[in-house]
């Protein structure tokens, strides 16, 4: 209410505006990034339901709380619930994605290494929401 | 300012008491009893995730229906009464009125809080705060969960009434001689969240009944199996509750507001960016609700637009955040026990607002998303800006409303105990989520970075419950034998009261 000049306060509101704009703007470049799926993506079905995953791959093998992928491919995930909502997530991979019944959500990860990583169930779904739980194999190429 | 308790009075007297400071001590009463109820479940909870494996919970369905009456518990029945307590104690002396301006209204919303509250206790359900569907329809045990259903709907219609009493006490009913421009910045806190509750509440008021409908199974909104769609869901509820959150958070920087400049002897920096930065933030608290819907499946289109809405609040609450800095500077100011929790809650809301940037960049939020991290983010809004803004009220209102002091060494301990323990659990949880521990799961596995950090959580949460110990012994002690207070001042900081209409309330 004072007299006095506010522009110190101007020049504080004008660096957090630039802050959030690169923030945005980072932000904004890196999804387009991380979003575009590689056109050679192999499928992998994942039906999430009361408690248990189930994976089905392109030529027909089916996984139930198990996922077999090798190094160095490209995978995009479709996912699908049969009840209620889950969330997929390989958290080493950062690949997270809701399955909601009556939806087909997508997304892909390739693989780098060869090793163990969990996967589990971000989203709240009940009884044993905390036990939902899998393994995700990443392994040489058989071939 | 009134003097509540100087003389005893019968309790029914206050019970059925229409006076704006006696509802406002019925709301006081019942949401500091809320607030103790629903922290013991928090440390039923802290308790039972010291370890991996169930110890203390023995199984998983208590452990989801204590942690979702605690969400429900804590933000419906401890900060939006207790904001209601603060409004009904000092707004219409803030614009100098007698009253509320519907002071019948007023008691009734009051009243609609206690049987909301058994309904939820009662029932206890185990959907979490946040009533997913279709588990809440097709999946959570009755009766609880339409228990839950009716006790959120009458705590919607109570958060209607009390706010279109506030919204008409400080526009209709402030004195004549006073412009908008002259009433003080807590009401002014006031009147932007009751407006953000008239928009925001219906919509979810609208989609409880749909999911009571669904769950009875006469209509299929939200029910996949008969055609409906879950999302549909999610936008109604997030278009309430994001919003929603600036209503919490709001009252509690009016509550800094009122007492930052009094125990640093210095008037506001500037009333008009505080007013500015009020006005801002309940319009852009609307653009944002999605955020929380990244991972549903949206577009990259509309995940930008809701990036952009969310980082558009960013500059006006960090104007605030200026604001209260800017008023200590140079000021004497005096660390009386509400000063120091006003400036902790200063200091945790800057944190709590720096996480939730990276929760809002898109990229981010599919690491942060629904673990750990959220929980601590969220975390240091409720308990460190706004039971803090809250908590520091409580004892700035202390001596007004109990003619007595509270015990300055006791507060302060308090204080310094809840900080240590506030910073232990709610920043070792936003590490916990980048390990990717996900929310809301009773037992986890035996992965030693997880258990390391929930054992400091657990022992922060403890620090926490003790110091909350320490204030109810206060709290009831002082209130009976504490020394006399000075009514005319007293935290002994001299000078006037800085809002700018300090003249007696005639009606008193």
């Amino acid at each position: 209410m004072g007299g006095h000049s506010n522009w110190p306060e101007w020049i504080y509101v004008g660096v957090v505006i630039a802050l959030m704009v690169w923030v945005g703007a980072e932000a904004w470049e890196a999804e387009r990034l991380v979003e575009h799926v590689p056109a050679d993506a192999e499928i992998i079905k994942v039906t999430g339901q009361q408690w248990l995953w189930t994976f089905e791959h392109e030529d027909g093998t089916k996984e139930r709380g198990e996922l077999h992928v090798e190094v160095g491919k490209a995978y995009k995930f479709e996912i699908e619930s049969i009840d209620v909502n889950h969330s997929f997530n390989i958290h080493d991979y950062v690949v997270l994605m809701d399955a909601i019944p009556g939806r087909v959500n997508t997304v892909w990860f390739a693989p780098t290494e060869v090793g163990q990583h969990d996967i589990q169930c971000r989203e709240y779904c009940g009884l044993i929401h905390y036990n939902m739980r899998g393994t995700l194999y990443v392994e040489e190429p058989s071939s | 300012m009134v003097l509540e308790l100087q003389k005893p009075r019968p309790i029914w007297q206050i019970m059925f008491s229409t006076h704006h400071t006696d509802v406002g001590l019925l709301y006081l009463i019942t949401s500091l009893a809320f607030l103790f109820m629903g922290g013991a479940l928090a440390l039923a909870i802290r308790a039972e995730l010291f370890l991996p494996g169930a110890q203390i919970i023995t199984d998983a369905m208590t452990f989801n229906r204590i942690f979702t009456v605690h969400g429900t518990t804590l933000i419906f029945l401890f900060i939006i009464p207790f904001a209601s307590a603060v409004g009904n104690y000092y707004v219409p002396i803030m614009v100098r009125y007698k009253d509320m301006a519907y002071p019948k209204l007023n008691a009734i919303a009051f009243w609609m809080i206690p049987p909301a509250g058994a309904l939820i206790w009662l029932g206890f359900a185990d959907f979490t705060w946040y009533a997913t569907p279709p588990y809440s329809i097709i999946s959570a045990p009755g009766p609880a969960a339409d228990m839950w259903i009716f006790g959120l709907k009458i705590l919607g219609i109570s958060s209607v009434l009390g706010a279109i009493n506030f919204v008409v006490t400080i526009l209709k009913c402030k004195h004549p001689d006073m412009s908008i421009g002259q009433v003080p910045l807590l009401a002014w806190s006031f009147l932007s969240s009751s407006l953000i509750i008239l928009v925001a509440i219906p919509t979810f008021a609208a989609a409880l009944l749909m999911l009571l409908t669904d769950r009875l199974g006469v209509s299929g909104f939200f029910n996949p199996a008969m055609g409906g769609d879950p999302i549909a869901y999610a936008h109604l509820f997030w278009f309430t509750f994001h919003p929603e959150v600036y209503v919490l958070v709001i009252p509690a920087i009016g509550m800094m507001y009122e007492i930052i400049p009094r125990f640093s002897r210095k008037p506001i920096y500037s009333y008009n960016s505080g007013v500015f930065a009020f006005v801002l933030l309940s319009i852009v608290g609307f653009s944002s609700w999605a955020h929380h819907m990244y991972a549903t499946g949206m577009s990259f289109t509309e995940k930008t637009v809701f990036m952009v809405g969310t980082l558009a609040a960013v500059p006006a609450s960090a104007m605030h955040v200026f604001n209260f800095v800017a008023t200590m500077w140079n000021g004497r100011i005096k660390f009386a026990t509400p000063m120091m929790w006003a400036v902790g809650g200063i200091a945790l809301f800057f944190s709590a607002g720096a996480g939730g940037v990276a929760n809002a960049a898109m990229p981010l939020d599919f690491t942060t998303h629904d673990t750990y991290w959220v929980v601590g983010h969220f975390h240091l809004f409720v308990m460190g800006t706004i039971a803090f803004g809250s908590i520091g009220f409580v004892y700035y209102m202390f001596p007004y409303v109990t003619g007595r002091m509270y015990n300055e060494t006791m507060g302060k301990v308090h204080f310094v105990m809840s900080f240590i323990g506030t910073v232990l659990v709610f920043f070792t949880q936003h590490v916990l989520g980048l390990y990717g521990m996900p929310r809301r799961i009773f037992d986890y596995p035996p992965i030693p970075e997880w258990i390391v950090m929930n054992q400091i959580v657990t022992v922060g949460a403890m620090i926490i419950g003790v110091s909350m110990a320490i204030f109810l012994a206060n709290m009831i002690y002082s209130s009976g034998k504490g020394k006399l207070a000075n009514p005319e001042d007293p935290f002994g900081v001299g000078g006037k009261y800085y809002y700018p209409f300090e003249a007696k309330n005639p009606s008193h």
